[in-house]
This record gives structure tokens, sequence and C-alpha cells, in this order.
């Protein structure tokens, strides 16, 4: 009964933690204009933070060679020549962390060069480590806390056989007569 | 969970005791290899736009590490070409083994291939080298140049070539398959990640193996090769060394072999067979996945280019900070996990032994972590394969019409809670095995080690959808 009852806990928690409203904040919505230079193989700044509803212009500035942009979750992208600039406006209408990529073959770390766009707290995160934590005490609520280190001892038992306990070689139920 | 034996049902097992299908599926894996060479080589240098690089890091990547290794173990063993030349010569034979002959017939039909094949003196592979550092040693190598492996059409080809021409030379000196069981990097890993597997190649009874005196699963018959891992399989309690090749089940006159369907991570709470090469495969497995994470999908430029820039100044102290944290930090940290977690803390033999023990539990968490960063990858890349299958050199070709489709990420939205569910259900899976590995022995606590998967979890949660 006790067994279910903390099973019955950590379900909740779990479904608490994974799906619970949080806030986001108060910041009030406003226009950002972001100007991110892009080389071979990063971008500059590589993490933007925005607020939830913020009008974002992202300016793309290719300074080598073609790069383009890729926004994950958004699906939204541009590409810019070397030497111009090209700009992508959107409102920041989902929250979290948003991987955004180079789109146009750059070179040979090109699937690598990523940035993040952040809107707001990253719930994800968040929740991701609290389940963790859920987890990580779930099991640890089964499982000793401490390691029980009692000092060797010998134990006469009633028929004079002998039972060593904690040696220090593992412990061991070995009785010698 | 009770075990499940495939071969009961008389279908599966005709289809795995005949050697046509993994034959097939060998040659056009041999097929797609020898394409992947001569792409890196004479393809083009662009990465995304080479059949080399996209195909092997890519499609074959996604496919062993999300499918055939999670639910297969060996699966790809059973089907990789890598050493199907040695075999053939080493065996003088393209499928089946050669029909035993008189001396009569055999000066009659002896080809100059045979002759070669027989005058070979074969070694068994040498006493202090039976254990995976060779492999250990072998993908730290690698993933030390993995910027330029990753992204260089023909350094992967070099590298694959050079592990058929490995595999080959191995055959010709060696007993059995030498480099899959002691040198591939590949295979160190999947052996590594083999234990999770709901799948596994066993003997149903022992006895049968123990009263048969000619032991043919080892030496061979008419019927197939002797165990080519050198394993015998009445002896097997894990499915690290097991190649997977299906010999056994040829050639054994009992039926004694089931291939069966059993619990997941079934191996990692086996006691016996234990050892710190594998251990250590643990840590380099889970510590590379950690730094690929932060290199090739984190924000920082700079850390890309010096992982890429080979043999310059800053390479050297990225080498030098890789190999501390995969050999050192990781390894260290873990044994003062095992040290607090453990009752015999002043017996260094039982210690280590407790240490061996404990990195099993990082298994699941590694192979979850290697899914993890794969989902990401492999996802965002995937849509380069469709234009490199019509134009697998970059030469302008367009074979299936798909030539000009452009690069789209796939399941973007959907990624980031994927990984989450992976790492999460990866610690789970680790802390549960750490208790069980924690369990067998009287009072000590698993703690410590949850709570050192715990934080490697939460790093890679930070690098990945942070």
């Amino acid at each position: 009964m006790k067994q279910q009852r903390l099973w019955l806990l950590f379900i909740v928690a779990i479904f608490g933690v994974a799906f619970a409203p949080l806030p986001l904040g108060t910041a009030v919505p406003t226009s950002r204009t972001v100007r991110l230079e892009a080389s071979s193989f990063e971008f500059s700044p590589a993490v933007v933070a925005v607020n939830p509803g913020d009008q974002v212009t992202i300016e793309l500035a290719a300074t080598d060679v073609m790069h383009g942009l890729y926004l994950d979750g958004y699906d939204l992208e541009i590409t810019a020549e070397p030497g111009q600039t090209a700009v992508l406006t959107f409102t920041a209408d989902k929250t979290g962390t948003f991987r955004f990529r180079c789109s146009v073959t750059c070179g040979a770390l090109h699937p690598f060069m990523i940035g993040k766009l952040k809107v707001g707290p990253n719930l994800l995160l968040w929740r991701s480590v609290a389940l963790s934590l859920l987890a990580v005490l779930f099991f640890i609520s089964r499982e000793p806390l401490f390691v029980n280190r009692e000092p060797l001892s010998v134990v006469r038992k009633p028929n004079a056989e002998y039972e060593i306990r904690n040696t220090e070689h593992g412990i061991r139920n070995t009785e010698h007569p | 969970m009770k075990r499940s034996d495939l071969t009961r049902i008389p279908v599966v097992k005709a289809l795995l005791v005949n050697r046509w299908p993994q034959f097939i599926l060998r040659i056009v894996a041999l097929a797609g290899f020898v394409v992947a060479i001569l792409a890196g080589l004479l393809g083009t240098p662009v990465g995304s736009r080479n059949l080399s690089i996209v195909f092997v890091w890519i499609a074959w990547w996604a496919l062993l590490i999300l499918a055939a290794v999670p639910l297969f173990g060996r699966g790809w063993c059973t089907v990789c070409p890598i050493p199907m030349a040695g075999e053939w010569l080493q065996n003088g034979a393209l499928l089946g083994p050669r029909k035993r002959e008189t001396g009569d017939q055999r000066s009659e039909t002896s080809s100059n291939l045979q002759s070669l094949v027989s005058s070979l003196r074969l070694r068994p592979w040498p006493k202090r080298f039976r254990n995976i550092w060779l492999q250990n040693g072998g993908f730290l190598l690698l993933a030390l140049f993995s910027a330029v492996v990753l992204t260089q059409p023909m350094v992967t080809a070099v590298i694959l070539a050079a592990f058929l021409f490995l595999a080959v030379g191995a055959a010709l000196i060696f007993e059995r398959r030498a480099f899959c069981r002691y040198l591939c990097p590949v295979g160190g890993f999947i052996g590594l990640y083999s234990q999770v597997a709901p799948l596994e190649v066993r003997v149903r009874d022992t006895a049968v193996c123990a009263a048969h005196t000619d032991k043919t699963c080892y030496t061979g018959n008419e019927n197939g090769y002797g165990c080519p891992w050198g394993v015998f399989p009445g002896g097997l309690i894990k499915n690290t060394y097991c190649g997977a090749c299906l010999e056994c089940l040829r050639t054994c006159p009992h039926d004694n072999i089931a291939i069966q369907i059993r619990p997941v991570g079934a191996d990692l709470t086996v006691a016996r067979g234990r050892k710190l090469d594998e251990a250590f495969k643990a840590f380099i497995m889970l510590g590379s996945a950690v730094v690929y994470s932060a290199v090739m999908l984190g924000p920082w430029g700079w850390l890309k280019t010096t992982a890429y820039s080979v043999g310059s100044l800053a390479w050297l102290g990225y080498a030098l900070a890789f190999l501390l944290l995969i050999l050192g930090a990781l390894p260290g940290l873990f044994y003062l996990a095992t040290w607090a977690g453990t009752a015999q803390r002043g017996n260094r033999r039982a210690l280590r032994q407790r240490f061996t023990a404990n990195a099993y539990a990082l298994v699941p968490l590694g192979l979850m972590a290697w899914i993890a960063f794969s989902l990401s990858f492999v996802f965002a890349n995937i849509s380069y394969l469709w234009p490199v299958m019509s134009d697998p050199f970059g030469w302008g070709w367009d074979l299936f019409g798909t030539a000009a489709l452009n690069w789209t990420p796939y399941l973007s939205r959907v990624v980031p809670a994927l990984q989450t569910l992976v790492l999460v259900g990866g610690l789970a899976w680790a802390a549960g095995t750490a208790r069980k590995i924690a369990a067998e022995k009287r009072g000590g606590t698993a703690v410590p080690v949850i709570i050192y998967c715990f934080f490697i979890t939460v790093g890679l949660l930070w690098l990945l959808i942070g």
C-alpha cells in the first residue's frame, strides 16, 4: 500500500512538473532589431535573447561567403549574399530556446554553424531538470543514503558458531564452527 | 519478463540459417561502402554534397545509433561488409565453408588462391591485447579528429579504406575476425551498448554444450565456420563479444542455439565478466557524447574552429582538454562517487572492482546521450541525403530526380522534447541499473553514482536543449 502511494505520488509529480502552467514573465512586448554577423562558421552574437511577444527584426550580414539562417521551431529562413544584409521580421510568439543554423552550404563545418534564440525562460530545460531530479529522488528514496560501515564484529551464537559481519573484504555471512 | 526464442519460429530460423539473406545484405553494404570510398576520393570536397559524408556520418550513423544498436545490439556486425574480403581469403570461399576434399581431389582442384589460403599460418591474437584497450585508443584517436573526419570526404574515404585494409591484413595474420574483435573502433562501442539490446544469442542448455565433445560451434563443420569472434557460445553470458554472425546457429548439430528476445539491459546486471577496459569504454563514449554536443551542436564558433584546426597549438590544447576530461575528470569523479558509496573504502582491490562494476550503470546513460545528440544532428541534416543519392560524387548528376531538393531540417519543433525524454529516461535507467549493481554487495549505496549521473544528464540537457 505504501509502495502504491509512493508510485502515485511520483506519477502526479511527474505530470505536475511536465505540464503545470508556469509564469512567463511580465516584460512588455517591444520591437527589437538584432544585427547578426555570419562568418565561417559562427554567428555573432551566437546567442540572442528576446521577450515573448517581441517584434524581432534580424539583420543577417554575411561577412565572407554566402550564408543563410534557418530558425528551428519557427521554420523561418533567410539568406544573405557576401557583404549584403538580409532582413527577417517576425513575432516571437513561441517561448523557449530555438537553434538557428546556416542554411547555405558555406564550408566544411557548415552543418555545425549554429546559434541560439532565447524567447523568455527556457521552460523545457527547467522542466527537464526537474524531471531528472524527480527521477533521482525516486531512486534515492529506495536506497540507503549512507554506507553501512559497522566495525568488524564477531557475534557468538547460542550454538557456539560464529558469524562474521562487515569485514573489510565485503560483508559475509560465513559461519565457522 | 520471460525470454522468447525466435528460432522456434521455423520461418525465422530458416531465414537465419540460410546464408543467402545475410550474404545479400552484406554485398549491398559492401557496394555502399566501396561507393562511399570512391565518392570520398573522387567526388566533391564539399561534405554536404558528397555521398561519403552524408551516407556514412548521417544516414548510416542514424541507422546504427537510433535503431540497430538499441534494438539489435550487434545487428550491424551481422551485415558489416568490412571483414568480408579478409574472411573470403581466410576461408578460401565466398559463401559456405569449402567442401572437405580428399588428397586426390585437392591436387586436381586446388587453385592458386586456395594454395595461398592453405599456406597461411594464422596465429592467435596476442594474449596481452585480448581486451578492448586498442579499440578504446582507436575510438579516442578518431574522436580527436572528428571535426575533420565528419566533414572532409577525402579523410572519411581514407579511414574507411584503412578499416578495409586493416581487416584484410588482420585476417591474413591472425585467426578469425581479429579486426572486429580487437581493433574496430566502431565494434568496440557497439559491443558495449549491445548489452542493453533486447536480443541475444545464447545456448538453450549448457549441459548439451558440455557433453558435445566436437564443439563444432567453435571449430566449425560442413555447415559453417567456427565462431569468427573466437567465442564459445556455451559460455556466453553477455552480448559484448558475440558478433551475431549466426555461424553457431548453422554449425550446432543439437539445435541448441537460440536467438532470444529478452528484457532490455539484461547484461548490465550480470556480475561476471566485468572489466576495466569496458568500464573505460563507457567513460570514453559518455565523454565523447558530451564533447560532441558542445563542439558540434553548441553556439561556440571558436570551439568548432579549434577542433577543426588539427595540428595547431589551439587544437593541441583542445586535444589535451578532451583527453583530460574523458580519461581524467570523468573517471576520477566517478571513482570518488564509488568511494563514497562503498563499504570497503580501505580495500583498493575491492574499490577498483566496485568502480568497474558501477561503470556499467553509465552504459544506458551513454547510449541515451548518443541518441539525444544524434536526434538533433540527424534530423537537422538527413535531407542532405536526397540530393546526394542522385548525385553521389557532386558531379552534377541527377540519377533519381532529387538532386535539386533543398536542405530542410525535419521535426525541429519535436526534437528538443524527444531529447528530453531520451535523456531523462536514460538517467532513470542508469539510476535503476546503479541500484541493482550496488545491491550485489551489502553495505554500499548507489546514491553517489546516481548523483553523478544526474549532473552528467543536466550538463547534456543544458548543451542540447538549453
